[in-house]
């Protein structure tokens, strides 16, 4: 039966709690006050880029277990990743806690793919809670896909900016108030992009694709939300996004947020266009719009994370940029907003 | 949209680096280095230092340079400035050698610092002497 | 004080990395292949006999930039092979680069037991 990647969880699933930790970049954006912790040290009281992003996801996965009150053995399982080779930035941190973990890879879209994933177990029942978490850091991206911090080189104007900072959400199948309620799978789509530095482009014709799909597939439309939140397309990724899907008759530009956009003030920051990484929708999707939805500003959000799939390896080889996008829809249950 | 027209939409599209403003800092900056390296070759030959020896210090001196502010921190904000200004004197390839270097101490002195070195800086020395072996042969054959 | 050289130093130095930026601006060529390329070409114009003469006219605006170091191993080259033949062609060019690259390299093994990598 093809239900084109759609998937409702029908069995209930809900977003009880996030936590959100970011670097000292983010700390000093505009969506500050919307972040639970900030760091102003790079490596996390560390001594490598590396351990610094286990030590961040370490210290934010036990600040999420603070404040939703539980404990880790309540917990059913993590699910997560980043950027950092084999997927080490994530399970390094979860190493030490007594919760059984899935380590996720979809680049800058791990935190979509990871509640969708365990929005899928907690509402089929296979599990009481899942915790769903994603993180990236600006150093150690840097060490794996481009230069070390200290070697002098311009940006292009089309550059992002990793972000330092994870995400993590508590997923349960008590009614909280904000219930995960249905998603798309993304296609992997390979607009022939090659430029590294413009990675908006390279991920904007997947986003188009899943949005697209969602709105053909879900018995939703665009008019029953308050926002479509992308996750790290950035200024010029934003905007050939809105520009595709205008060619296929749907105007989003108006709903339109992006993360990689939010996060910074890319003027005084010097952001080029905009932030990228994992940590990126993460943080922002679990600070500002949790926030926002749990005040009722918000009532249904549309949440896709696009990853851009390149190695290293791959980008020496000149192959063009596959990319993926996962969509998530949150929606309030107490009736506030659309 | 099919993949080339998407290709070349994007091209056309993305914001253009500020090529003259680009340009007339990377000459100023770039300049700047060369008077510098200069006025050091004119200080060591006041020193009493033949013309030769005193050209090797002038780079000996500017890679030292380079590599100092490198690990203060300050070079790459200084070549996101300058761009070329700072890569194509000898101090890029001194910031080339000793940004990864720093960079890589976590993985150890050998199989991080002193590998990684060569990094960037790797290729260079490689292509300058193979085609200084090409130019020495050539040069043979034709004043034999 | 030859001050009329330290204009000549400016100007040629400058220049040369104004070719470059534009490279970077107009190309998609990444920094690490403009700097081989530098030093190739270095190699080659001091080959064809046209670096030998700048340096003479622009002094460290010529020899700073990095192809300045690729007329250098063409110069050691050319020397090397005067003196030992064919054998020269092998030895002249890195014998000449030696003070650069060691020196390059020495440092930044001090650097790294100095400097710790800081974000930006």
């Amino acid at each position: 039966m093809a239900n084109n990647g759609v998937i409702r969880f029908t069995g209930g699933c809900y977003l009880a709690q996030t936590a959100t930790t970011v670097g000292k970049k983010e700390h000093q954006g505009p969506l500050n006050a919307w972040f639970d912790a900030s760091e102003s040290d790079e490596y996390f009281g560390q001594s490598t880029f590396e351990q610094a992003e286990s030590e961040m996801v370490r210290r934010n996965l036990r600040l999420l277990l603070e404040k939703a009150n539980v404990k880790e053995e309540e917990i059913g399982a993590v699910l997560g990743g980043d950027l950092v080779n084999q997927c080490t930035g994530t399970s390094f941190g979860i190493s030490g806690y007594q919760i059984p973990f899935l380590g996720l890879y979809g680049a800058c879209s791990t935190i979509a793919e990871a509640l969708l994933i365990g929005a899928s177990l907690v509402s089929g029942g296979f599990l009481p809670s899942a915790v769903a978490l994603a993180s990236s850091h600006f150093c150690t991206a840097e060490r794996q896909y481009r230069f070390p911090p200290e070697y002098g080189s311009q940006r292009t104007p089309t550059a992002q900016y990793t972000v330092t900072g994870t995400g993590a959400f508590l997923l349960t199948a008590e009614d909280t108030g904000i219930r995960v309620a249905d998603g798309v799978l993304g296609v992997v789509t390979d607009g022939g992009i090659t430029d590294a530095n413009n990675m908006g482009a390279a991920m904007a014709p997947a986003a188009a694709d899943t949005i697209l799909r969602y709105f053909d597939h879900s018995g939703r439309s665009l008019a029953d939300f308050d926002a479509v939140v992308t996750g790290d397309l950035g200024q010029e990724g934003l905007e050939l996004t809105d520009e595709l899907l205008q060619k296929c008759g749907l105007d989003i530009a108006p709903k339109h947020l992006d993360c990689g956009v939010l996060i910074y003030d890319a003027k005084k920051q010097d952001m080029h266009s905009g932030g990228s990484g994992c940590g990126c929708l993460a943080s922002v999707l679990g600070g500002y719009f949790f926030q926002r939805m749990r005040r009722g500003e918000l009532g249904r959000i549309l949440a896709i994370g696009t990853g851009a799939l390149l190695s290293a390896n791959s980008a020496f080889q000149k192959l063009s940029i596959p990319s993926v996008a996962h969509a998530v829809c949150l929606e309030s249950t107490t009736g506030k907003g659309a | 949209m099919d993949a080339k027209a998407y290709q070349t939409y994007t091209e056309s599209r993305a914001k253009r680096s500020h090529v003259l403003r680009d340009c007339l800092r990377a000459f100023w900056v770039g300049g700047l280095i060369c008077c510098l390296g200069q006025a050091l070759s004119v200080l060591y030959q006041w020193a009493g230092m033949e013309e030769k020896p005193a050209g090797l210090c002038v780079s000996v001196t500017l890679i030292f340079l380079a590599g100092l502010l490198t690990g203060i921190g300050w070079f790459d904000r200084i070549a996101r400035y300058a761009g070329a200004g700072t890569l194509v004197p000898i101090t890029g390839f001194s910031n080339a050698v000793a940004a990864p270097a720093i960079d890589a101490r976590a993985e150890g002195y050998v199989t991080g610092v002193a590998a990684k070195m060569f990094t960037i800086a790797g290729p260079v020395i490689v292509y300058g002497a193979v085609s200084s072996i090409l130019y020495g042969v050539l040069y043979y054959l034709f004043t034999l | 004080m030859d001050w009329l050289q330290f204009l000549h130093a400016f100007w040629v130095g400058g220049l040369f990395c104004v070719v470059a930026q534009l490279l970077i601006d107009l190309t998609k060529l990444t920094p690490a292949r403009i700097l081989t390329g530098y030093v190739c070409a270095g190699v080659v114009l001091s080959a064809v006999g046209l670096y030998g003469p700048l340096k003479e006219f622009a002094g460290c605006g010529a020899a700073v930039p990095l192809t300045g170091f690729g007329h250098a191993l063409a110069e050691g080259v050319r020397e090397a092979v005067k003196t030992d033949g064919l054998l020269g062609a092998l030895s002249g060019g890195l014998t000449a680069a030696a003070t650069g690259v060691s020196a390059s390299l020495f440092f930044a093994l001090l650097w790294s037991l100095l400097f710790k990598s800081k974000q930006k």
